[in-house]
């Protein structure tokens, strides 16, 4: 069949992304000056996400994607992060002596990618998305090639992201066997008892827990996070995570078979994930490696509104509503959050990023009070402190699994909380109520470079106003026609 | 009135522009910082002040109510309003602060204009847990109001005061995050946020919470708020808190902050759980008893004059806890009474444990003796705030302590008799603390020359010694509004059981005695 205009453009984000990559890789020989090249990619990010506006929901090329809110709230979301990623990455490619082009066009193209995979309505085409963004997130992790952790990073990050599609892939071949389709809405239809389908459903659900860092798939995160360049580890946590998260809530609601049997399975991945991350988190030294340990533990907090999701749709009359709410605001407050506090991360780092440990955020209070308060409100959202975005997150997730009688999950989740409590006050303890040891490095900054001050603005005016006044963001998230198929 | 409309909100956001204000000095401004700090604190006493002509003498419910949507989904609203008891919490906080402000004018150096800005902060928090009526807005305050007081404990305390920030923050935030799970179990079960529409929800509907529910949730708020009182055996955070914790630090921890625990079980607990509190009140009162004598026995063997009054504040503290959980009309107003006077008096001994500490930087009573001798004008002042303490008649401790004890011995002699026994001790670890403090020879050499109190600290000790006595002789001014609305708690916590009419024993004759016997009686 022969695509049509309104399917084109129902992908347009995803085609605008695509060129202004490809274009940035054919400017890079003429184009010198890297702030142009940063101004080129942000408006690439900009107007890919702008496009959205263009699109009529409803599926296209033959049901291959869907165009609903729900899609467009995490095109948004993605182009959010890509647009701030590359504004925070500006100072640190220069001081790292980085090419730039490349990785932003790298980074529009891993955007690209995730964008497939927050509208596909069908395996393959996830497919296509999973390996779109993961490929050129294995190049991003080892940017930085002269550094051995980063080199380190790519090579881990490829070797068991390739494991993990390979299950990926399996998982639907093995559907495709049970159902005859690849194609979600016509699987839903399919036998739920089949042994075949529940077998394929479980490869898929190892497949993407490995990309979304649930436990126990997450061992390649603390290391991929902490070798990869801190802005890409900024869209590392953010984006890749979001878009899974997307095609995961996406799976799960359609299939009814999953939403069975993944139950349980959810249940236990976010109970291992939320433990793993925050007891993984309490021993780090390294503020980088230990905000890669709290997304683990943020996962694992985004599974427990997806265990809300089956008793709300089938036991009660309000439906699954609020738990998808919770899962959409919950990521769109975390990106915005993580990205904020990666950026800080890379620019207290310095030169070759030697200054991540606890004792380099030594006094940061005095040497930079901008930074360390844009810090602390990262780190209070995180931890789910009110008027901010995290808060408001949680309390919906909280909110979604008592609705669903899940208090044993509520209740866990509590103790993690109170376990988290503890590192992310130690970073707000040193940088406050610690005097930074020794003599100061002469090539630390005095402050945040202008862009990366811009970003860290940005996220935090978001944090509170996601916090203080959530009622606009409800409203998309909320709506009843979420996903405009059904 | 017309400022009534919005008495409230400004009343709560007021010392958060003074902090704006404040941001806008430059840091090593010190002393106009302190004097600006003070002004808006000072203003602030007054602006509340005025709240004292909106809330009607004898009036049930809520006055100045302000009502405003916020959040569609969940509905949560911004509803604030006060009564009798929030009333003076709310006073009683603008009162202490400037006093704060004042204590900390020699005691802080670095990092003067954060200082007070996390104060004035601090003060929004609390202020705004005492006047929320939505349990969502409530819990926002309660949990913004840690950030400023970990940081006030953590950057300007003294040796250990990271170690007690932390555990401060995390205690705290164990038992919020189990209100937080309870509050959202209540609005799964009422579909509302709101506060007087839950409660007239579940006195219509008292089959719409079973036993076990009823008991978990009350235990989910009952956790949060016991941490915070602290009631035994959830104590430990506190003693490490008022050591470590500046001088205002500790006036505005012991003062109010403590009195959120209690509010919190008078405003919440009781009202929305009764048969749960019913159920759990012996357990709860011995546990209150052991924590009054436990306090008291640990003051006595103190060698640390600020950790003897920080104990002092878990052996007061259960006794308005008892109060409270005696459901007696004369033991609530009590109780209520006693978290005013014990956040003056209180407030009062670690401001002088300040003064010395500001002139010697030890709290250790073994460092000092025959301190009357070089400071007569301090050493008066201290026993005055000691007897106010120990509950001398005629000072306000004795109002509280007496109207708990009444009360409770209606209820059950037992309690009231083993919690006087509380009464004593406290005599016994003041006096002797007392004793070895400020009579004897003067056995340092350093303690010879020491400065008597300078004119600034003599005011606020003024301040606060007018306050002291105007609360034990004038006593009816508080008793009559707070009355009125300790009569609505005490009405809405009858027991859902005790009208099943099965039981006519025990409690219903108690309670008509406590008519008899109303507190507005008694204290006048």
């Amino acid at each position: 069949m022969v695509p049509q205009a309104a399917d084109i453009v129902r992908v347009l984000p995803e085609i605008i992304w695509c060129v202004f990559g490809v274009l940035l890789m054919l400017l890079q020989p003429y184009v010198k000056n890297r702030q142009v090249l940063t101004f080129f990619g942000m408006l690439g990010a900009a107007l890919g996400t702008l496009s959205t506006f263009l699109g009529h929901m409803g599926s296209g090329f033959s049901g291959l994607i869907q165009f609903d809110i729900f899609s467009l709230f995490f095109h948004w979301l993605l182009g959010l992060v890509a647009f701030l990623v590359i504004l925070a990455a500006d100072s640190y490619l220069e001081r790292e002596n980085l090419p730039a082009a490349e990785f932003f066009a790298l980074i529009l193209f891993a955007t690209a990618g995730m964008g497939v995979l927050a509208s596909a309505q069908e395996l393959l085409t996830a497919f296509i998305g999973l390996e779109m963004s993961s490929i050129a997130s294995y190049v991003l992790a080892g940017y930085r090639r002269d550094s051995v952790k980063s080199s380190e990073s790519a090579v881990k990050y490829f070797l068991l992201g390739s494991f993990a599609t390979a299950f990926f892939l399996y998982g639907i071949a093995l559907v495709y066997g049970a159902t005859g389709s690849t194609n979600l809405v016509r699987i839903a239809d399919a036998d739920p008892g089949s042994n075949l389908l529940r077998l394929g459903l479980a490869l898929i659900l190892v497949g993407l827990g490995f990309k979304v860092a649930a436990a126990p798939f997450q061992v390649w995160t603390p290391d991929v996070y902490e070798g990869a360049p801190t802005p890409v580890t900024a869209l590392f946590a953010a984006g890749p995570k979001a878009a899974t998260f997307a095609l995961l809530l996406r799976i799960f609601t359609t299939i009814h078979a999953a939403t069975e049997f993944w139950f349980w399975a959810f249940w236990i991945l976010a109970v291992v994930t939320m433990f793993v991350g925050n007891l993984g988190a309490i021993v780090q030294t390294s503020v980088k490696r230990m905000l890669a340990y709290s997304s683990i533990a943020h996962a694992g907090y985004t599974l427990v509104a997806f265990a809300a999701v089956r008793f709300l749709s089938t036991n009660s009359e309000i439906g699954p509503w609020p738990a998808y709410a919770a899962v959409l605001f919950y990521l769109l407050g975390y990106s915005l959050v993580k990205v904020g506090a990666f950026t800080i991360v890379s620019e207290i780092g310095g030169q070759g990023e030697r200054h991540l440990t606890m004792d380099d955020f030594a006094g940061l209070g005095t040497r930079q009070p901008f930074a360390a308060a844009a810090m602390t409100v990262f780190l209070l959202s995180l931890l789910g402190m009110p008027i901010t975005a995290g808060f408001f997150g949680k309390f919906y997730v909280f909110k979604a699994a008592i609705g669903s009688k899940l208090i044993w999950l509520a209740v866990l989740m509590t103790i993690n909380s109170v376990i988290a409590a503890y590192y992310y006050l130690r970073v707000i303890v040193v940088m406050y109520m610690r005097e930074h040891k020794g003599e100061m490095p002469a090539d630390t900054a005095l402050s945040l470079s202008p862009t990366a001050a811009m970003v860290v603005v940005v996220a935090v005016a978001a944090t509170i106003y996601l916090g203080l006044f959530p009622n606009h963001i409800l409203g998309i998230v909320l709506s009843q026609n979420l996903f405009a198929s059904r | 009135m017309e400022l009534s409309g919005h008495l409230l909100s400004v009343v709560i956001f007021f010392p958060a522009l003074g902090a704006l204000a404040l941001l806008f000095l430059r840091g090593d401004d010190a002393l106009w910082i302190r004097r600006l700090a003070f002004v808006v604190s000072v203003a602030e006493f007054l602006l509340s002040l005025i709240m004292l002509r909106g809330v009607a003498i004898g009036a049930h419910g809520y006055s100045l109510v302000e009502y405003k949507p916020w959040i569609n989904s969940p509905p949560i609203n911004y509803h604030l309003g006060v009564d009798g008891i929030s009333l003076f919490l709310v006073i009683l906080t603008t009162f202490l602060t400037p006093l704060c402000v004042m204590a900390s004018w020699k005691g802080i150096h670095h990092r003067i204009k954060e200082f007070h800005v996390m104060l004035l902060l601090l003060e929004v928090g609390i202020i705004g847990v005492f006047l929320s009526l939505d349990l969502f807005l409530f819990f926002l305050f309660w949990e913004v109001m840690l950030i400023p007081m970990a940081f006030l404990i953590g950057i300007w305390g003294h040796d250990r005061r990271i170690y007690a920030a932390v555990k401060f923050f995390i205690y705290t935030m164990f038992g919020s995050a189990f209100m937080l799970i309870g509050i959202l179990w209540l609005y799964n079960l009422t579909t509302s946020l709101d506060l007087p529409t839950i409660q007239a929800y579940l006195q219509s509907n008292p089959a719409a919470l079973s036993h076990r529910t009823e008991m978990l949730l009350f235990l989910s708020f009952f956790l949060a708020f016991a941490i915070k009182v602290p009631l035994f055996p959830l104590h430990t955070w506190l003693p490490d808190a008022h050591v470590e914790a500046p001088t205002a630090g500790s006036i505005i921890l012991a003062g109010v902050l403590l009195k959120m625990g209690t509010y919190g079980m008078i405003r919440f607990c009781l009202p929305l759980f009764p048969d749960a509190a019913h159920r759990a009140a012996p357990a709860v009162a011995v546990l209150a008893i052991i924590g009054i004598i436990y306090g008291a026995l640990v003051a006595l063997v103190q060698p640390n004059l600020k950790k003897l009054v920080a104990y002092s504040s878990v052996s007061h503290l259960g006794f308005v806890v008892l109060g409270i959980f005696t459901f007696n009309a004369i033991s609530m107003q009590g109780a209520v009474y006693q978290m005013l006077a014990h956040g003056i008096s209180t407030g009062a001994l670690f401001f002088l444990t300040g003064i010395i500490f500001d002139r010697r930087h030890t709290y250790e009573i073994s460092e000092y003796g025959g301190l009357s001798t070089p400071m007569p004008k301090y050493a008066a002042f201290f026993l005055f705030v000691a007897l106010a303490s120990m509950g001398l008649p005629m000072l306000n401790g004795f109002v509280g302590e007496f109207l708990i004890l009444l009360g409770t011995y209606q209820v059950h002699w037992t309690w009231a008799s083993w919690a006087a026994l509380g009464v004593i001790l406290s005599a016994c670890y003041l006096l002797w603390a007392y004793q070895r403090v400020f009579f004897g020879e003067v056995t340092h050499t350093k303690n010879k020359e020491l400065p008597d109190t300078d004119s600034r600290e003599l005011w606020g000790l003024l301040a606060f010694a007018v306050v002291i006595l105007w609360m034990g002789i004038g006593s009816p001014f508080f008793t009559h509004r707070i009355a009125a609305p300790v009569d609505t708690v005490i009405e809405q916590t009858k027991p859902h059981f005790a009208e099943e009419a099965a039981r006519p024993a025990a409690r219903p004759a108690v309670r008509s005695t406590s008519v008899v016997f109303d507190g507005r009686v008694v204290s006048r």
